[in-house]
């Protein structure tokens, strides 16, 4: 499957060989009529399967053409159970292993008093106290009330790095089955016993809540109506031929109508469904149910946070503006020595930066590192012979100089407002009553995002990005990243009432959000994607869960939900477009007894009329196990304009679902002809 | 070729301000003329008690057609059946059977024109008039409102604008259907009519309401000294016949009689007025919707289909291998020659007219088969309404299908084609087949039933063909059959309506489904149907979910009819 998980990827991902085998065991399970009768175009098969061998026990048929058909009819049924139980194999592999990390959880609960007692964790209940320390599996899904703590989510991620989370923020919600590298925390209980994050992980991927989505079902009844319209044709067709004499007995009539009915969409429709929900698990994020996959597709507007979407999470050292009769190496060798210690990461993109630009790091002796502080806004260090190097906001250094008896030039003003024109923020550095200059910070736009967003606008698909900056720095982002439109000094309620007003004028929105703030619009989006760091709320209000919290997950989501339903259009267009050739096959040889002239549309010129139906049937059930694998990674999807998209996939799919099964049926016959001189 | 290009050149040329008047009638937009039609409507509208300024529901606008149709069905069985009691009758028709007068009814109230009797001999001057000329005026008005309704529906409802906050009404509005069908038929058809019906009468064909003179023949016999020549208000019939995709003739031999068509002038008008107010409702679509390029798609569409139709029967019928024989100037006008009867021939079908200026039964095979596919299509051009209502079902199976691989839920227009709008477009597509092949089916299996005069092929495609054009509303009969029996009057009463009546009104049903619906803006990411690709994709999809059913049958008859005449002319 893919490389994307650590530790437990191996047995998550559990190679295709050995789910084959019970695969192969579910694809005869589905044949009780139970099963059969939920996919109408495979229960047409199967049906048939059953009347041809009726047909040939009772000798209306040739016993060897007879047995042919019948088998080949029985391998169409099977090859479509198998499709499905496939994709079904597949997600059980990963319910498997999330499994494992649900057993046997020992919760340690506190009562009112404090008290602490051990017990079975399917015996918690919502709003019970828990405690967890160190090295210890958290007992159920809940919110970390107390401490802070760092966790290993592999088991439900699948990713070892572990993450922080820590009470009274928006990273406060942990996992059931998640291990606790450090510390001690208390949580509270959210969840019902049985209805955990991880329970319903492993009822969707196991399929057994699998509901059709709407898609699905209008195009199921499009193939019902399909297959029924060809069982008409085929039942009349004996009462219009007895006209004219011709007899055409029952096998052929079967055979006739399995061709016509769209069995490669029909026997791999459910495959499509249950493999599109498995791609999103595979991008490690996990749909609330089918729908939300397809919606996804749908969507029209993506309101996108700028940070960890657009830019890096944090904000990054870009310049250094030296000011006059300073020399540039003296302010970047302050800056450098004012931000060796700082842990941040604007510190160590300071530092980064400047030995870019050629300054050797040095190690002070005798530096005293004076950390920031939300009382003096400042960083930076003391030096042997009472050198004070500063660096901090403008109005912080300002104070700094000025008690030191320094002064300010209008130049550094002047500077400071033109980075912050630019949507940077400056930061000014001083030497003890000195100003030197200012460094740069600005936000670092991801690479490769503004190509997304130029796909995404082909697609329709409008972005919003929402930031808490102010509209100078947002209005500079905007315009660097590409994105459509900016919502800048961003409340939570901003992003809910946006929502509505995008949705009132019709259109389909997705946002991510993490925080309990976020729930409300994450509730009202059509697409909620909510973040797996953030609180239990959020998580309840989406439909969706990024397990690796990333926010720019989102734009995987819109492609998976495309591609699931370009799958299931482009596979219908070519099992529709394949009749025309089949019909070739079959109609000469279905009258070549009673009626010589009819040779004349033996176009592909197959070698009998036995030889012809064969060939066409085997085809038939051949195409469905040939196209599994695109049926369960999803056609090849290139972003662009929907005419464009139409083009492309009508030329793949309907022009090459009319020629390919020509070549096909052709190369079959000249097989069975040379094999069995049929 | 010539007559082709003309008749397509002038088409475009009247079509267009037709259709910009049209569209004015429809939409009710102010006209200069409100006075004298007003002075007229007024009254009629107080007769029904209507009040046209009122919106109505698709449901009540399917109930007002539905009802009107019954109505108008009882008065005419009765007229038929009791023509000879009644007056205008100089020739002294007797009454008609109740059987035969049922389907005529059916038939006309369709707006088919399938003719089991046969018009001079057996319909007073009064029933010709009115049962006849009446349904002819009125029934492709109504087929009119039903697609104007459903495409009022299709972009949301008359008052789209009004719309609640939350972008639902309580009513989708699809118009008035009282105003639509008055509008249409006093300040459209007629007036069109009138002005076809002068020009026919200028050409020679009779306008009178004297019964017609007995004359010798020139080859008199003792057995055959005198004929009686049947005229009539010919003219007039003739010009609602052909401009309302009638065909229903007022002789039994349609436009292949000199009287009804005697010359090369009259049958260019003939052929043009089949075409020309079909043509007009596709370029109504751009000024009624105001998408103008919905009009040229639509457009664009029909006549590639239509070109490529017509050229298939031109060949087939000229210059294919098996048509050099002489043999198959045998039911043609010689007048008219092998050209301007396939042309006729293709356009009668694609426009579900029916009418005829040769006999289909005796054209090649081939060119039988280019008919029957015009019929089973039913949407090139296609008959007034009906035709592009048709249309309108295949760009809702087309967008369905076509959205899918575009990656989005399909929309037309800004509005989703979901479960509930699939399942009525399968009924629709599913009653084709249920209906012709099934009946096909069992009046060839009870051979006695059948009474027509080939055994081979060519009977499975006569009997084939009765059923097809009842269903497809076309009329045009490949004759031959002893149809005037009570199975077949009774079996194609239930085809004719069955062709009709869904087909009408099921697209209407899904239009003001669509209406209720969230419009989301149309973007680079919806599916655009305005463009060749799809346009395109909707003739595949023709191809494949029509023609495709009725291959087998195709082949059987024909196909095999080809073969057999093929191999009969190499020999």
């Amino acid at each position: 499957m893919s490389t994307m998980y650590a530790s437990s990827a191996a047995d998550r991902s559990a190679g295709t060989a050995h789910d084959l085998k019970p695969a192969v065991i579910d694809s005869f399970v589905k044949l009780t009529p139970r099963h059969a009768i939920r996919n109408p175009v495979m229960a047409v098969v199967w049906a048939g399967t059953i009347v041809t061998a009726i047909a040939t026990l009772s000798g209306r048929t040739g016993a060897g053409f007879g047995w042919a058909v019948t088998i080949i009819l029985f391998v169409t049924v099977l090859f479509a159970n198998f499709a499905e139980a496939v994709a079904e194999a597949r997600g059980r592999g990963q319910a498997a292993s999330l499994r494992r990390a649900r057993k046997d959880l020992i919760a340690r609960r506190l009562d009112d008093a404090g008290k602490e007692t051990t017990i079975p964790a399917a015996e918690l209940r919502p709003d019970d106290r828990v405690v967890v320390e160190e090295g210890q599996l958290i007992p159920a899904d809940g919110e970390i009330i107390e401490g802070v703590a760092t966790i290993n989510e592999a088991a439900v991620t699948g990713e070892s790095a572990p993450v922080l989370r820590e009470a009274g923020t928006d990273r406060s919600g942990v996992i059931g089955g998640t291990k606790v590298l450090s510390d001690r925390i208390v949580v509270r209980v959210t969840a019902e016993p049985g209805h955990s994050f991880l329970d319903r992980m492993i009822a969707l991927v196991e399929g057994s809540i699998r509901q059709k989505t709407p898609n699905e079902i209008a195009l199921g009844i499009l193939l019902a109506m399909m297959t029924l319209t060809f069982a008409i044709v085929v039942v009349t067709l004996p009462f219009i031929g007895g006209f004219v004499d011709v007899e055409i007995n029952v096998v052929l009539l079967v055979a006739l109508l399995v061709c016509l009915i769209p069995t490669t969409i029909g026997g791999l429709l459910p495959a499509i469904g249950i493999a599109g929900m498995n791609r999103a698990l595979k991008a490690n994020v996990l749909a609330k149910s089918g729908k939300a996959v397809e919606v996804a597709g749908d969507v029209d507007v993506l309101l996108l946070d700028k940070t960890g979407t657009i830019t890096y999470g944090d904000r990054q050292a870009t310049a250094f503006h030296a000011l006059a009769g300073v020399d540039a190496s003296q302010l970047r060798q302050a800056a450098l020595l004012a931000s060796l210690a700082d842990p941040t990461p604007e510190g160590k993109s300071i530092v980064k930066l400047a030995r870019e630009k050629g300054e050797k790091l040095v190690d002070p002796a005798q530096a005293h590192f004076v950390p920031f502080s939300a009382h003096s806004r400042m960083s930076g260090v003391d030096l042997p012979g009472a050198r004070v190097i500063r660096k901090g906001a403008m109005d912080a250094i300002a104070r700094h100089v000025q008690t030191l008896g320094g002064t300010l030039s209008p130049e550094l003003e002047m500077r400071v407002n033109d980075v912050a024109r630019k949507g940077a923020t400056p930061l000014v550095v001083s030497d003890g009553r000195h100003v030197l200059g200012v460094i740069e910070l600005s936000d670092v736009i991801k690479r490769g995002i503004k190509e997304r967003f130029a796909r995404l606008r082909e697609m329709g698909v409008k972005t919003v990005m929402i930031t808490g900056d102010n509209k100078l720095t947002a209005a500079n982002i905007a315009a660097d990243a590409g994105v459509d439109d900016y919502i800048a000094e961003a409340r939570p309620e901003d992003k809910l009432a946006r929502i509505r007003a995008e949705q009132a004028g019709g259109r389909l929105v997705a946002m991510v959000g993490d925080g309990t703030n976020d729930a409300p619009a994450l509730a009202q989006a059509d697409v909620g994607l909510a973040m797996n760091s953030g609180t239990q709320a959020a998580k309840e209000a989406g439909n969706m869960v990024d397990l690796d919290s990333d926010p720019a997950k989102l734009l995987e989501v819109v492609e998976i939900g495309k591609q699931q339903l370009i799958t299931r259009g482009a596979l219908t267009t070519f099992s529709l477009a394949n009749d025309v050739s089949k019909y070739f096959a079959i109609l000469p040889a279905l009258f070549a007894a009673a009626i010589p002239q009819m040779a004349a549309l033996n176009v592909m010129k197959l070698s009998s009329p036995t030889s012809a139906v064969l060939s066409a049937l085997i085809f038939n059930a051949l195409i469905i196990p040939a196209l599994i694998p695109l049926a369960l990674r999803g056609v090849r999807f290139k972003p662009a304009s929907a005419t464009e998209l139409l083009r492309n996939n009508m030329l793949l799919y309907g022009v090459g679902g009319v020629l390919l099964p020509f070549g096909g049926i052709k190369l079959i016959d000249l097989v069975l002809s040379a094999l069995f001189n049929v | 070729m010539l007559e082709s290009l003309l008749l397509l050149t002038l088409l475009i040329a009247l079509g267009w301000p037709l259709g910009r008047y049209l569209a004015v009638v429809m939409r009710g937009d102010p006209m200069r003329s409100d006075v004298l039609f007003q002075w007229l409507e007024r009254p009629i509208y107080g007769l029904l008690g209507a009040r046209p300024e009122l919106g109505m529901s698709w449901r009540g606008y399917a109930g007002a057609f539905l009802v009107s149709n019954l109505l108008l069905a009882i008065v005419v069985w009765i007229t038929f059946m009791a023509q000879a009691w009644l007056p205008l009758n100089p020739d002294g028709v007797p009454n008609m059977r109740w059987d035969l007068a049922l389907h005529t009814t059916v038939s006309f109230l369709t707006n088919t024109n399938q003719q089991h009797y046969s018009g001079q001999a057996q319909l007073s001057y009064l029933s010709q008039m009115t049962g006849i000329v009446g349904l002819q005026v009125i029934t492709p008005v109504m087929g009119l409102a039903v697609v104007a309704a459903t495409l009022r529906g299709l972009f949301g409802g008359r008052q789209a604008q009004a719309r609640k906050a939350d972008g639902t009404t309580a009513i989708i509005d699809v118009g008035n259907y009282w105003a639509d069908v008055t509008r249409a038929t006093l300040r459209f058809v007629l007036p069109l009519c009138l002005l076809w019906s002068a020009l026919l009468t200028w050409q020679g064909v009779p306008a009178t309401l004297k019964a017609g003179p007995v004359t010798t023949p020139i080859e008199a016999t003792a057995e055959f000294k005198e004929q009686k020549i049947p005229l009539g208000p010919v003219a007039p019939m003739v010009a609602i016949k052909q401009l309302g995709s009638n065909g229903g003739g007022w002789y039994g031999p349609n436009s292949a009689v000199p009287l009804e068509n005697p010359t090369p002038l009259s049958n260019f008008l003939e052929t043009l007025g089949i075409c020309l107010i079909p043509v007009s409702i596709v370029f109504m679509v751009g000024p009624f919707t105001g998408r103008r390029k919905f009009r040229a798609m639509v457009f664009g569409t029909m006549l590639t289909m239509s070109v490529i139709s017509t050229g298939l029967a031109i060949w087939s019928e000229g210059h294919a291998s098996a048509a050099a024989d002489t043999a198959l100037m045998e039911g043609k006008e010689v007048r008219l020659g092998p050209d301007a009867s396939a042309l006729w021939a293709a356009v009668t079908t694609q426009i579900n007219n029916g009418s005829v200026n040769a006999m289909l039964d005796s054209t090649a095979p081939l060119t039988g088969m280019v008919a029957m596919s015009n019929m089973l299509i039913n949407a090139i051009w296609g008959g007034v309404g009906c035709g592009l209502q048709q249309f309108i079902v295949y760009l809702l199976l087309s967008v369905f299908l076509a959205g899918l691989m575009t990656g989005r839920t399909p929309e037309l227009f800004g509005r989703k084609i979901e479960g509930p709008e699939v399942r009525l477009l399968a009924v629709l597509v599913l009653l084709q087949p249920l209906v012709i092949l099934g009946f096909t089916a069992l009046t060839l299996f009870v051979a006695s039933l059948t009474g027509n005069s080939n055994p081979g092929f060519h009977g499975i495609s006569q009997v084939f063909y009765e059923y097809l054009s009842a269903y497809a509303n076309n009329g045009s009969g490949f004759e031959g059959l002893g149809d005037a029996t009570l199975w077949w009057n009774l079996s194609c009463s239930i085809v004719l309506a069955a062709g009709r009546f869904p087909a009408l009104v099921i697209p209407l049903a899904i239009a003001a489904m669509l209406a209720r619906k969230r419009r989301a803006p149309e973007g680079g990411g919806t599916l655009q149907v305005e463009t060749p690709t799809f346009a395109l994709t909707l003739i595949g999809i023709v191809v494949i979910l029509t023609l495709l059913q009725f291959m087998p049958v195709l082949v059987l008859g024909p196909v095999a009819d080809h073969m057999a005449l093929t191999s009969l002319l190499a020999r």
